[in-house]
């Protein structure tokens, strides 16, 4: 009987890969198998952490959100439609689902049993390239120009901070590797792997590999006795060799190994036992290739020594962004990763410093990151902004024990320096008496610039209101927190004095539509994105959650998140700064490491016109919320 | 005598007809719907004739393609008393075959699982109809309307009817194969699905 219905089917899948590397019979094998699943809006296929299923998913009609879990909030990253594939993990992992895949509209699926696909998969290379890459490239469709850069990888886990954004780097291997002939004595080789300090050697003839020895097989083979040392490297090698071609990815390196279950593979020409020999790829260059995984990266700082070990660290982080920044990483989340991995450092490095000095602090502290750090947003090397706060004591030990922490920010400030964070030219810093002291003494701080605004005031207001702990007590980070928010809580002068300032500078398109770039200076003609584009996000993102008291948000690209979900009247608004901020923190993010610098400045010359209007597209939000605090702290005479 | 020959015949069901009323024997809860349509000659079930029957299963709100049953059937002048009924022409793999096979076919293949069609009570005249030439009784199944959910859903007045184009487009479902009875099936029971969570059944 043939099935019309799984024909329909079949006619559907045919159009889409990987099922339009099959036969139409096998399609339609496979289509008369599928079972139809129908999603109401919002309904769950699958969360994080569930089960992996028996089968994955083809999108029919309708659209599927696959969302992970970033800092508690739910992070939509990729959108899935007609013909699209989800939840391939189950082909390639045993573990649970590590993204939650949710219709967002009325959704009709179409459910493949794994069981049923799977021969297809071993049995045709282009479906397991098309898998592996759809699963490992972080791309839903790798051969699809519009989706590139889309991420999709069920095997990313931004909430444990250990994405495997660098998992899928082609590897780098050993280029032109030691070998040795098939007659060449066992004794001769082992001494040959000693001299270049290797762990197997290949054997080839004519170039071509046929067989390998690895320290296993002297291990097994020799040391046993089972063989004597004076025999040829034939009797002992290992065949056939597993070859594979260029341009592996660390993923697919480590499931080649798995697979066969060896520590070595044989980089060839063309990936078989037929070309020359390119190269060797061994357990360990894994190892180092993961080197810079965030996960990774964060244990390295726990373990730093000195200053020289944290600086190496941050210039991986810089690699790190850079890379991430390539392969269209949301740059949100790489502000929350090398969030945690600047905070690290900054942790050690008070870490280290009170070993140095060698007596525990006298007291209960707090170390606090403010500026870009403390939003999250330190994206490049710019300047350090931090102070302490202590507990109250008693008067008379009060100097002792701010010496004792003066010391010790005095050192650690120096490391920072030397891991790269430059001293802060305004001495915004927690070796600065002025900045490192007692709880009272900071709340008393905080209500004189809120209560006493003046120009410095706000000024201080701006840098100071974007904390961040990094080290010690959270107590005094909310007691600082509610504190303020007691002083602000209907201070409509304060606000009006905030809001002045938030909107200082206007949005940055001239009269006719242009640029508005640097008059005078080393600048001129370039276009400074700091105090033009991104200041005034930043200033009006901190002005109404500060008006709002919405707590432990301190990230601007959060913060307007936030005000969207509180402000349902306001949201399109804030998502569009949200937004905004984003885009403008990536142009500001490539120009600084292209050119080393903070990034500030964009050469507008060098600007594509496509880049152009992206950031000229940023610009009408930011016209949009200084109109809304005009309005709501009623600043029209203010300013 | 007569008599008794009568009551004999009475009693003496065909097994096919005996074995699809063993299935309403226990009385669970059943969960398997099948979902199918009828296309006929006309819309005249006393005159007309079924052409062919397309039906898919739906169990746990799932289609399960391979849970399908289709049939076309030859257009020739019935006559039961030609037809074999002991469920011979079994090994028919022919395109087409006779209405009374389709229908024993049909009936083991549904077994004890609700009904589900668009306008279904045409579908279920029409299959009665053939029964009913059968000297058997009516179909014992379930059978739930789409046309019906959605009068429900939409608090329409019973007069109203909306015709399975129609919901298609308000659900947005493609018509593509629309006319055949496998496409109608399978049209049927995507929208099936979607009344059934709207209503909450």
């Amino acid at each position: 009987m043939n099935n019309s219905i799984a024909q329909r089917i079949a006619d559907f899948l045919k159009h889409y890969e990987p099922f339009t590397y099959l036969s139409s019979d096998d399609v339609y094998t496979i289509a008369t198998q599928v079972k139809v699943l129908y999603f109401e809006k919002n309904k769950i296929l699958f969360q994080i952490n569930d089960k992996t299923h028996d089968n994955f998913y083809v999108v029919n009609s309708g659209e599927i959100g696959l969302n992970i879990t970033s800092d508690s909030d739910d992070v939509l990253i990729d959108k899935c439609d007609d013909g699209d594939i989800i939840g391939l993990r189950p082909f390639f992992a045993k573990d649970n689902y590590l993204m939650t895949a949710k219709a967002r509209e009325e959704t009709i699926l179409y459910a493949i049993p794994i069981e049923i696909f799977k021969p297809y998969v071993s049995q045709n290379q282009d479906i397991l390239n098309f898998l592996l890459e759809s699963f490992a490239s972080n791309t839903r469709n790798p051969h699809s120009k519009e989706n590139k850069g889309k991420l999709i990888s069920e095997n990313v886990i931004y909430n444990e901070q250990t994405t495997e954004i660098q998992y899928y780097q082609p590897i780098k291997y050993t280029k032109n590797p030691i070998t040795s002939k098939a007659n060449h004595l066992i004794k001769d080789i082992a001494k040959k792997m000693v001299d270049h300090k290797i762990g197997s050697i290949i054997v080839e003839k004519s170039n071509l590999p046929i067989g390998i020895i690895t320290d296993k097989d002297l291990r097994s083979k020799i040391a046993t006795g089972l063989f004597p040392i004076d025999i040829d490297a034939k009797q002992i090698m290992s065949t056939p060799v597993i070859t594979v071609a260029e341009n592996l990815s660390i993923a697919e390196a480590q499931i080649m190994m798995l697979k066969y279950n060896v520590g070595h593979l044989c980089v060839t020409i063309d990936g078989t036992i037929h070309s020359e020999i390119k190269g060797i790829i061994s357990e360990h260059d894994i190892v180092v290739a993961q080197a810079n995984n965030p996960g990774v990266l964060i244990k390295q700082c726990k373990r730093a020594s000195n200053s020289t070990d944290l600086r190496i660290i941050r210039e991986k982080l810089t690699e790190l962004i850079q890379q991430s920044l390539d392969k269209n990483i949301p740059i949100n989340h790489l502000c929350s990763i090398a969030g945690e991995i600047n905070t690290a450092i900054s942790k050690r490095a008070i870490e280290l410093a009170i070993e140095k000095i060698g007596t525990p602090p006298p007291t209960r502290f707090s170390w606090m990151a403010m500026g870009s750090q403390g939003r999250k947003e330190q994206l490049l090397m710019t300047d350090q902004d931090n102070f302490i706060i202590f507990e109250d004591v008693p008067d008379k030990e009060y100097e002792n024990i701010k010496s004792y922490f003066l010391q010790l920010a005095e050192r650690v400030t120096k490391t920072l320096n030397k891991v790269g964070y430059e001293f802060c030219p305004a001495n915004m810093m927690a070796s600065n008496p002025q900045w490192c002291k007692s709880l009272t003494d900071w709340k008393k701080q905080f209500n004189l610039w809120i209560n006493a605004p003046g120009d410095n005031g706000i000024l201080m207001c701006s840098i100071f209101f974007d904390y961040d702990l990094v080290y010690g007590d959270e107590a005094f980070v909310d007691k600082i927190t509610q504190n303020i928010f007691d002083n602000t809580n209907k201070n409509g002068l304060f606000f009006a004095y905030l809001g002045a300032d938030a909107i200082k500078s206007p949005p940055p398109l001239g009269f006719f539509k242009q640029f508005i770039v640097e008059n005078d200076g080393e600048n001129k003609d370039s276009f400074d994105i700091k105090a033009r584009a991104l200041m005034p996000l930043i200033d009006a993102a901190r002005l109404l959650a500060l008006n709002k008291e919405t707590r432990n948000v301190n990230n601007t690209y959060l913060r307007f998140k936030k005000l969207a979900e509180l402000e349902p009247q306001n949201q399109d608004l804030h998502e569009a700064c949200a937004d905004a901020f984003l885009t403008l923190l990536t142009f500001r993010t490539e120009e600084g490491l292209l050119n080393e610098n903070s990034g500030r400045y964009l050469n507008l010359k060098e600007l594509s016109k496509l880049d152009k209007v992206k950031l000229k597209n940023c610009f009408s939000p930011i016209e949009g919320i200084q109109e809304l605090i005009k309005t709501r702290f009623q600043l029209t005479y203010f300013t | 005598m007569n008599w008794n020959w009568f009551k004999k015949i009475a009693k003496d069901k065909p097994k096919f007809w005996e074995t699809y009323l063993s299935n309403f024997e226990d009385k669970e809860r059943r969960n398997r719907y099948v979902v199918f349509d009828c296309e006929s000659t006309g819309l005249d079930y006393k005159k007309d004739r079924i052409l062919s029957i397309g039906a898919v299963a739906i169990v746990d709100n799932v289609i399960e393609v391979k849970d399908y049953f289709e049939v076309f059937v030859i257009q020739e002048l019935f006559k039961p008393e030609s037809v074999p009924i002991h469920g011979i022409m079994r090994n028919g793999n022919e395109d087409k075959i006779v209405e009374v096979e389709a229908i024993i076919r049909f009936l083991e293949y549904v077994k004890d699982a609700t009904l589900v069609g668009h306008h279904v009570n045409f579908d279920i005249e029409l299959i009665n109809e053939a029964l009913s030439k059968l000297d058997l009784g009516k179909i014992k199944n379930d059978y739930m309307d789409t046309d019906a959910m959605y009068q429900k859903l939409k608090y329409l007045p019973y007069e109203e009817h909306r015709s399975l184009d129609e919901l298609c487009d308000i659900y947005k479902i493609r018509k593509s194969d629309r006319h055949t009875a496998s496409g109608d099936a399978f049209i049927t029971a995507l929208l099936f699905l979607k009344l059934k969570k709207k209503l909450e059944i």
